[in-house]
């Protein structure tokens, strides 16, 4: 997995790319914490994002749960299909905010 | 499509009785394949080879392109984590909760965060129907629900291939229904080869892609629901519309096996 850091006035951008696994969602929550520590809204751009697991969506569920304490936003965007499988097993796809 | 699982000529005899004999099978990636047979056809056994638990007498497996009885311990724990096995009586271990038997493979075998598996393990428990269950004792479940928590840590390291032993079994017929629901959902959500075996036949034509057919240690066949129900394979036949079989004595060997050694 790599990951880009862009900050904009209104929100955060993380873009994501890669595979998001067991091996890599570790370093990938670090920098969701280290985000939501800024209190600022959170953008996380999935377009080339190769795979996801469950550790991975485990992130975004703590990214949410993290940004709604801090009265900030959260949303993803361009999840592919594949991606929008495993999300949608986790019955998720209804919760996360989605553009 | 490539190939996940391949068995080339694989044999056991136990003592002098032949157990396998000389299976070939090849088993696709994203395909459910349903291993059939009667009791002491050899399907079980064959599940173990595969699993990696027995060591057969001859012939080679090979899961993801590596053969499991040439790699070392550590390669074969590597694969290990990518395989997911929901054993027939839930195998949970009766000391922990629900929640934490889910979470034991996580705990064990990665350097997850501690929130990471604890939603991990609430993701699963609602993917298999078993949510708000995490804090109960796996002695308060019912069968059907053991079975699903058995599912829940068969699937907690997302696996690339996931097997079965006998998922139906013990079940009534609208729970094991939606076993097979799950089954299916799974394969189709996270894409991943999944191995049922089992005698129960309306729950292999349910999910089935391939149905490899398993008598006496040899195998008859491997083919579609379709080419399964159409095969003119007697015995094949036999075990699909549940014939009786038929005892052929011979009337010396069994005087001479009811008084032996009297």
């Amino acid at each position: 997995m790599k990951y880009e850091i862009t900050k904009n006035t209104s929100h955060t951008l993380l873009s994501l790319s890669g595979d998001i696994d067991l091996h890599s969602s570790s370093e990938l929550r670090k920098q969701i914490i280290s985000i939501c520590k800024t209190k600022a809204p959170l953008q996380i751009d999935l377009e080339k994002v190769t795979y996801l697991d469950s550790s991975g969506v485990a992130c975004f569920v703590e990214a949410y749960q993290l940004t709604k304490k801090n009265d900030s936003e959260f949303w993803l965007i361009n999840i592919s299909n594949p991606v929008m499988q495993v999300i949608k097993l986790a019955r998720l796809d209804s919760v996360f905010p989605i553009r | 499509m490539d190939e996940i699982i391949k068995v080339s000529a694989l044999t056991t005899h136990y003592g002098t009785s032949k157990v396998l004999n000389s299976i070939d099978l090849s088993i696709r990636r994203g395909e459910i394949m349903v291993i059939m047979g009667g009791s002491g056809s050899g399907k079980s056994t064959l599940l173990r080879h595969i699993l990696s638990l027995n060591h057969p007498s001859s012939g080679s497996i090979e899961i993801l392109g590596k053969d499991i009885w040439k790699i070392d311990t550590e390669e074969l724990n590597e694969l290990r984590k990518k395989i997911g096995v929901a054993f027939q009586g839930g195998a949970l271990f009766g000391s922990m909760t629900v929640e934490d038997n889910i979470a034991f493979p996580l705990r064990e075998l990665t350097n997850l965060d501690e929130e990471t598996i604890k939603i991990m393990t609430r993701i699963k428990l609602e993917i298999v129907n078993l949510s708000g269950f995490g804090h109960y004792m796996p002695s308060q479940l019912s069968g059907g629900m053991l079975k699903r928590a058995a599912v829940a840590r068969a699937i907690i390291m997302d696996p690339q291939i996931l097997f079965f032993d006998e998922p139906s079994a013990g079940l009534d017929p609208v729970v094991a229904a939606e076993l097979d629901d799950l089954i299916l959902n799974l394969r189709d959500a996270m894409n991943i080869t999944i191995v049922v075996v089992t005698h129960e036949l309306d729950s292999a034509y349910k999910i089935a892609d391939r149905i490899t057919v398993i008598n006496k240690g040899d195998l008859l066949l491997v083919g579609t629901v379709d080419e399964i129900k159409s095969s003119d394979n007697q015995k094949v036949q036999d075990l699909i519309n549940r014939t009786p079989r038929k005892q052929s004595i011979n009337a010396e060997e069994y005087l001479s096996r009811l008084t032996d050694n009297i």
